[in-house]
């Protein structure tokens, strides 16, 4: 996994996009041509960042402040972020909410119009196809963000199921969201800085809800989400509107808030605690191992009719045989597969994501650990080239959240 | 980074002074690369003098890396070879290998580094020095790229 030093920055590049097979152990001029540019590309390069192929798309890990920088201006100001290479996808027709109940764990019936929460796409076996914020604007019109890496998967996976659905005379259609981009605003200057940009009182609109309204002049799509633990908001804008926005926004922060690129998105969304798709859950891990159950809902478990309910059903009443976990750890930042031993040297899991954490200036990971070695505090080992270092289970996230909630 | 990496040229240039010849920066990122030293493709520098060769990781190297976080080292007395890797710097961003651009036994490690692993950031060609090398086989310096050379191959490689 490890890239000597003349992979310079390319690392992290495959850390990222394991989820893109195709993007691994590309070096710098991983044919560049080929990769998918958002609207504000010229804006990135203007502004010093550093273009990487993720996921298929020519993307800023970082621009002029350094990762480090990054994170913590993120916590103590503001970020914005150009997140356009995740998919917008609307699900419309009178019987959407039963067809996308058939292919997600979470309660979608039961969300109230105009709110979203984070819900697992899963397959027969109950493993994760993709996790994606999925929001009922209207009984009859849904709107969900999947990862970039996933797109091809996911949209084939609900096509093939919609016209299943459509041919048993089920009413339900797409509209991939192409024409728009997608704009992460994260931080506490967030809020602040996008009331100067919109009439509505954004006081009044609390984590997970969802708002169509204009800012800066353009028709945008706003969700009180994301994916930092900070308060803050995705937006997704006409595409022709992106870059104008993008400056109203630094602009207005009085330069506060920093373009930041994808390098301190992922330090930022390790110290909240939260998954990325590719590295910490996979087709074959459940939502129930991912510690997700929480995102299944009340009524979805009492009567499952979700792809791989029998297996997920199970395990919660059973219990999982392994779980996600979190851990802190001496030593050199684990990363990634390295082994995770009990205190007598017993493999018992693997870590899928860690790294220095600029906040808290140590280091942070996650990782899968066998059931009953997942109790915070569980003293464990980490081996790392070879060789070993203490770590112990601890709860997540790391860094408190800080989202806006009445 | 920019500005710290800016910073950073300026002191060492100013330490140039006195134990080498001007440094010289890379056009477009700024980096030092300091004249009397041999570089490796993979981005390490050597310094012979005498009987010992130090080796570190260039200014082009630590700038791209970003903050070092942890450097992993080897034991005085185990042997490198050349082109093979002796340990790891680990950043915020990545991890990545060291190579030893010189065969030869370890004579002394740079343990201010296990406190201190930011030298490496700050002082790449003085302080954030990695390992001190007898080296087994002189000669490889021959292959290495001089200042000029490493300066170049970094341009080329950034204009990819």
């Amino acid at each position: 996994m490890r890239g000597g030093l003349w992979q310079l920055g390319q690392s992290i590049t495959r850390r990222l996009a394991q989820a893109d097979k195709k993007t691994i152990g590309r070096r710098c001029f991983a044919s560049d041509a080929d990769l998918k540019k958002t609207v504000l590309y010229d804006f990135h390069v203007v502004h010093g960042g550093k273009m990487v192929p993720f996921a298929g798309w020519s993307m800023p890990i970082q621009y002029k402040d350094s990762i480090m920088d990054s994170t913590v201006n993120c916590r103590e100001n503001g970020s914005l972020f150009d997140v356009s290479h995740m998919c917008g996808l609307s699900l419309k027709g009178k019987d959407t909410i039963p067809f996308l109940e058939k292919l997600v764990i979470g309660d979608v019936a039961g969300l109230a119009p105009g709110t979203g929460t984070l819900t697992v796409f899963t397959n027969e076996k109950g493993g994760a196809i993709d996790d994606s914020v999925v929001t009922k604007v209207t009984n009859d019109h849904i709107y969900l963000v999947v990862n970039a890496g996933c797109r091809d998967k996911d949209l084939t996976h609900i096509e093939e199921h919609m016209k299943a659905f459509k041919s048993k005379g089920g009413d339900v259609s797409w509209h991939i969201h192409d024409e728009r981009s997608l704009l992460a605003l994260q931080g506490p200057l967030a809020a602040p800085v996008l009331q100067y940009l919109t009439k509505d009182d954004l006081s009044k609109m609390y984590f997970g809800e969802f708002r169509v309204l204009d800012i800066n002049g353009a028709a945008c799509f706003l969700t009180r989400t994301g994916y930092t633990g900070e308060d803050g908001f995705e937006i997704s804008v006409p595409s022709e509107n992106a870059v104008d926005l993008a400056k109203a926004i630094l602009e207005k922060s009085e330069g506060k808030i920093r373009l930041t690129g994808l390098g301190a998105r992922d330090s930022l969304r390790l110290e909240a605690g939260l998954c990325l798709y590719g590295n910490d859950m996979e087709q074959h891990i459940t939502p129930v191992e991912a510690g997700l159950t929480w995102a299944i809902g009340k009524r979805r478990r009492a009567e499952g009719g979700f792809l791989g309910a029998d297996v997920i059903l199970k395990q919660i009443e059973e219990g999982p045989k392994i779980r996600r976990v979190g851990f802190f750890s001496s030593g050199p930042p684990p990363r990634s597969h390295s082994e995770i031993q009990d205190t007598n040297g017993q493999n018992i899991g693997e870590i899928t994501s860690g790294g220095f954490s600029p906040c808290l200036k140590k280091n942070i990971a996650m990782g899968y650990v066998k059931s009953g070695n997942h109790k915070a505090g569980t003293n464990v080992k980490i081996v790392i080239r070879g060789k070993s270092y203490d770590g112990a289970v601890t709860k997540m996230p790391f860094v408190p959240t800080k989202y806006y909630k009445p | 980074m920019w500005a710290s990496s800016i910073a950073n040229a300026l002191r060492v240039s100013t330490a140039s002074r006195t134990s080498f010849p001007p440094a010289f920066s890379l056009t477009r990122c700024f980096s030092t690369v300091l004249e009397g030293l041999k570089y490796a493709s993979s981005h390490e520098w050597v310094r012979h003098e005498g009987s010992v060769a130090t080796v570190g990781i260039t200014d082009h190297a630590q700038d791209h890396l970003g903050e070092v976080v942890f450097v992993d080292l080897p034991e005085t007395g185990t042997s490198v070879s050349s082109g093979s890797s002796f340990g790891a710097v680990e950043s915020v961003k990545a991890t990545s290998d060291i190579n030893s651009p010189i065969s030869g036994e370890i004579v002394e490690v740079n343990t201010k580094l296990t406190e201190t692993p930011g030298l490496v950031n700050s002082s790449p060609y003085e302080d954030g020095w990695m390992i001190k090398v007898k080296p087994s086989s002189p000669s490889e310096l021959e292959s290495l790229m001089g200042a000029k050379e490493y300066t170049k191959f970094c341009e080329e490689e950034e204009s990819h």
